[in-house]
């Protein structure tokens, strides 16, 4: 059992949350703006992982590789997926705003396998599995007894560095503010003369991006990308943001680290139940506290 | 009060079996086509199931093949048992057949019923994401149970599945459905559709009606998925999962969210279209040489998702019915 | 719309059917299938190249009983149920008398009882899977079996790398790679050797870290990974990321260019077990490999070898029974006794071949040829 609970399984637990929670954010703000669950989240953080691979090849022409290429790649990742989720706001999601909710889930649903099967097709992507290129050099380190790579701190560093300035952005800037107003109260805000489709399209390219850096370091630290890599940590990230209080952005992260440990230790202890833990987490958590950890209970309005 | 007038229904079902029986005894239409054919009827089933879940009820299920899954697995489970070799034309083994169809609808009726049940407490969004997490967990039960199969899949089920018996299980199960669907019942599941609240404030039971939509959905598309796992002879837990589910989706979409006419015309025509574009791709790949492969098809799907999504909701017939299945209210 | 797309399809399809009606008599037609997408697709692409190549060599040389011979490739998609449609597909819509295919175990199995029904022989070309041809007399492979292939690399690991203690990791959800550690482990414990660690991972895992950290925790010497190329390659950089400098050994499912290119340093000094080397110096190894070389300009793995042998002994059963009828194809076939690239093929009651795996290290990013091990 002690390699169950290690130290090394929680630096483990660690690192899968890191990616998992900024995944979980861009689900967690776009749920709090518009009250859609978007299924192609998990498939913004494939573009991303797809967009640095491509941003690596066309860099690696006139770039060494190491800290400074591996950040550039990073912006691209980024760019590609915000700029993706921005094009699905616009051309899929925005036209049924008003309409119903279920109409813009099955929406999301199709741009989902839209793109999953689009990047399958196109003869220069493919279907198959790719290795991600080595972006700098791997070191090991030794902490607590448990082997960790500088991939792991790489990892724990960016998602804390978005995450402070996502922070940073919500509460201090005056285009947070808007995001906030707009996810307590749409109509109001809109009175109040905020442009409420400019914050909604703001706060999809910030999501997305997120989970556009969260694909470049799935594809840093699991070397290997495929069109359908999206499916199931998205699905798990939105979990995570579920578990959190989805709508609330410190759950997103709480949830996603939670999910990340929980994973991880119940895989070490058998891998059948590791496959299942993601649904049974969300079974439990929408029978029991459907409102997350963080969530606050909001009644219905009759 | 309602007759049930059958003869319309039942005189365009003899028509199509009658058509179809002909074209294959005399070789005109080959076997391949016979499963293409069979194929489509399964999942005329299957999405006409779903939309009395989606559609009728008005509940959002995107689980459905988890059902089928059951389904297949228990008769299949049940016919190899029996029999090592099974002979399509004894009539024991025709006895054991059905029943074992029967037995797996009703194994997927109670998942139906436990999967109702949270139903009752969530909406939407969420009971989307939970229908869609049970039927991940129902795949990944299967996965692991190494007695039925486990990842290699339930193998060596034995070919019980022929054109008469699909036909029979569909014509039955549209019969009910449409029934169902313009009987009091159907009223009310419509109801609890259009305004949960105010149907419950009328009186009507929604609870009942929104469990027995999942049962009756899950028992059928139980049988669904036994006929369809003793056509290939084979189920595997991959064919199950969320991909399956959404062809199901678009199926439902494409033909008309409560339109049973409307899921039929889809479930025949993307069946068909799947094969066209198969042989049409193989084609330009190998003859013309054009390097594309079968994922053009599901792009093609999402895109027309997406676009019925935009801008035709309703899908193809929207909320109407073929003449044909309307059952004519007597004339007082 | 939705009307004339469905005719439209309708009459493609038709009119497909009415071709392959006339041609019939003409042409032998041959049905072959692989994945050529999935996580198996560059299996699936040098058996088609094994197939295409072996098809266009009996062609130049006249065909087989006097006719050309025309192969159908469908792709499997390494899907059980796609398997399964286009099996029935390749028999009544293209009228094949024989299939050569497929390369996954899983796939396989659902075919087989398809050409067992139909009686439409049938050469599995790389599944390992003892039950494939289990399923009938109608289907025979043409490569060893598991329980051969992991006997083989447990000997190797306690004899040749001197390990005492083992761990494996193989995929829950691919039979192929649980049939193989199954039998590795059998065998390493009854030479005397401990298995210290055996954890599956669920289909589609990226991060092995938790499963790797419980094993790589007993000090295993070392490391049977029994998975697909895509999969080894990360579990191997995972593993000597976790601080696991043991060799790691493995199946025909390392077969790949990709396990290099992926998997890097991380799969240096590493084993697995194969079906032949190109390395080898026999004159129709070499031959082979010239061949494929001039016309795919890449150098043929095992996966192309057994492609283009299955085709090998089919057009050979089909020369020798004088037929296309089923049964006759059969019966040469059990009658077979054929020299090819992956050895010489002789089929036991079970329609399985005798033959002799190699193990191939990995050094300096190449496949080497390490030893022949025979049955």
């Amino acid at each position: 059992m002690g390699s169950v609970f290690s130290f090394q399984q929680i630096v483990n637990g660690l690192q899968l949350g890191a990616i998992y929670a900024l995944i979980a954010l861009g689900y967690t703000m776009v749920y709090g703006i518009v009250r859609l669950i978007n299924f192609a989240h998990g498939d913004f953080f494939m573009v991303g992982a797809f967009a640095a691979y491509g941003a690596f090849y066309l860099f690696n022409f006139f770039l060494p590789t190491g800290g400074g290429m591996a950040f550039a790649v990073l912006i691209m990742a980024m760019l590609g997926s915000g700029a993706m989720a921005l094009l699905a706001n616009k051309f899929a999601y925005k036209p049924l705003r008003y309409k119903p909710r279920l109409s813009s889930l099955v929406t999301a649903i199709g741009v989902s396998m839209l793109l999953e099967y689009l990047f399958s097709a196109l003869p220069f992507i493919g279907p198959s599995p790719r290795g991600f290129p080595e972006l700098m050099a791997k070191r090991m380190f030794v902490i607590g007894g448990a082997e960790v790579s500088n991939y792991v701190m790489i990892d724990l560093l960016v998602a804390a560095v978005l995450m402070i300035g996502l922070t940073i952005l919500i509460q201090r800037t005056p285009m947070g503010k808007a995001m906030r107003a707009v996810s307590q109260d749409k109509d109001a805000a809109k009175l109040m003369g905020i442009d409420v489709e400019k914050v909604i399209s703001f706060t999809f390219l910030i999501g997305g991006s997120f989970a556009g850096a969260a694909g470049l370091l799935a594809g840093l630290t699991y070397p290997r990308i495929q069109p359908y890599m999206g499916i199931l940590p998205g699905l798990k990230a939105f979990i995570a943001a579920v578990l959190g209080g989805i709508g609330n952005v410190p759950g997103a992260v709480l949830g996603a680290f939670i999910m990340g440990l929980a994973e991880t230790f119940a895989t070490a202890y058998n891998s059948l139940l590791g496959e299942g833990i993601a649904f049974v987490i969300l079974i439990v958590v929408l029978l029991l506290r459907p409102n997350g950890i963080l969530g606050e209970k909001t009644a219905d309005k009759i | 009060m309602d007759k049930l007038r059958l003869p319309k229904l039942a005189i365009a079902g003899a028509v199509f079996y009658a058509i179809v029986q002909i074209l294959i005894l005399t070789g005109v239409l080959n076997g391949y086509f016979v499963v293409i054919i069979n194929r489509s009827m399964i999942f005329v089933i299957l999405a006409a199931t779903l939309n009395l879940i989606n559609g009728i009820t008005g509940q959002f299920s995107l689980g459905h093949m988890g059902f089928a899954a059951v389904g297949a697995y228990v008769s299949g489970t049940i016919t190899t048992i029996l029999c090592t070799h099974m002979n399509p034309h004894a009539f024991g083994d025709n006895l054991i057949f059905l029943a074992a169809i029967i037995l797996g609808g009703c194994g997927a009726a109670v998942v139906g019923f436990l999967i109702g049940f949270p139903s009752l407490r969530l909406k939407g969004d969420y009971l989307a994401i939970v229908t869609l997490g049970f039927g991940e967990i129902i795949r990944t039960i299967l996965n692991n149970i190494a007695y039925v199969g486990g990842p290699r899949g339930l193998l060596g089920i034995p070919k019980f599945s022929g054109f008469t018996v699909i036909f029979l299980f569909t014509f039955f199960t549209i019969v009910l459905l449409r029934n169902l669907v313009q009987s009091s019942h159907g009223r009310a599941m419509l109801s609890i559709r259009e305004n949960e609240l105010a149907s419950e404030l009328s009186g009507v039971d929604t609870t009942k009606y929104k469990v027995l939509g999942f049962v009756i959905g899950a028992f059928f598309a139980g049988i669904a998925g036994g006929l369809l796992a003793h056509l290939l002879q084979i189920a595997h837990p991959t064919q199950y999962g969320f991909y399956a589910s959404s062809i199901l989706l678009i199926m439902v979409y494409a033909g008309g969210m409560g339109s049973l006419t409307g899921s039929i015309i889809a479930a025949f025509s993307l069946t068909f279209l799947t094969e066209g574009l198969r042989v049409g791709i193989d084609w330009l790949r190998d003859t013309v040489g054009i390097p594309i492969g079968t994922e053009w098809t599901m792009v093609i799907y999402a895109l027309l998702l997406i676009f019925i999504m935009l801008y035709k909701t309703e899908g193809f017939m929207g909320m109407r019915e073929s003449k044909i299945l309307v059952i004519e209210e007597k004339k007082v | 719309m939705k009307s004339s797309l469905v005719t439209a399809a309708l009459a493609v399809a038709l009119a497909g059917s009415f071709l392959a009606c006339d041609k019939g008599s003409k042409e032998i037609r041959l049905g072959g299938v692989g994945p050529l997408t999935g996580e198996a697709a560059t299996f699936g692409v040098s058996t088609k190249n094994g197939y295409d190549m072996a098809v266009a060599e009996w062609n130049a040389k006249g065909g087989v009983l006097g006719k050309q011979i025309k192969l159908t490739f469908a792709d499997d998609k390494g899907d059980p149920a796609e398997g399964a449609t286009v099996f029935t597909k390749l028999i009544e819509q293209d009228k094949s008398c024989a299939i050569v295919g497929t390369v996954m175990s899983k796939v396989s199995l659902a075919g087989a009882p398809i050409c067992q029904n139909a009686k439409i022989p049938m050469i599995a070309t790389s599944s390992t899977n003892p039950k494939v041809t289990e399923v009938g007399d109608y289907v025979f492979r043409a490569c060893f079996i598991d329980p051969f292939q992991g006997t083989v690399g447990a000997k190797f690991a306690f004899e040749d790398l001197k390990a005492k203690n083992a761990a494996c990791i193989f995929d829950v959800g691919n039979d192929y790679t649980k049939g193989l550690s199954e039998f590795f482990k059998a065998k390493f414990t009854a030479l005397g050797g401990q298995v210290v660690g055996y954890e599956g991972h669920a289909t589609g895992t990226t991060d092995f870290k938790a499963q790797l950290t419980k094993v790589l925790a007993a000090k295993p010497d070392v490391l049977y990974v029994s998975d697909y190329y895509n999969d080894v390659a990360l579990i191997a950089k995972q593993a000597r990321e976790l601080g696991f400098k043991g060799p790691m050994l493995g199946g025909d499912g390392w077969d790949s260019p990709k396990l290099m290119e992926v998997g890097g340093q991380a799969v240096e000094g590493c084993y697995f077990t194969n079906h032949y080397s190109q390395d080898d110096t026999s004159p129709i190894v070499q031959e082979f490999v010239k061949n494929y070389k001039a016309k795919f300009n890449a150098v043929p793995d095992a996966l192309a070898a057994l492609g283009y042998d299955s085709t090998y002994i089919m057009l050979d059963a089909i020369k020798r029974a004088g037929s296309t009828d089923g049964d006759k194809i059969k019966a040469a076939l059990a009658a077979t006794d054929l020299k090819v690239v992956t050895g010489q093929v002789k089929f036991d009651d079970h329609r399985n071949p005798v033959k002799s795996a190699v193990i191939i290290e990995i050094k300096d990013g190449k496949q080497t040829y390490k030893t022949t091990v025979n049955p």
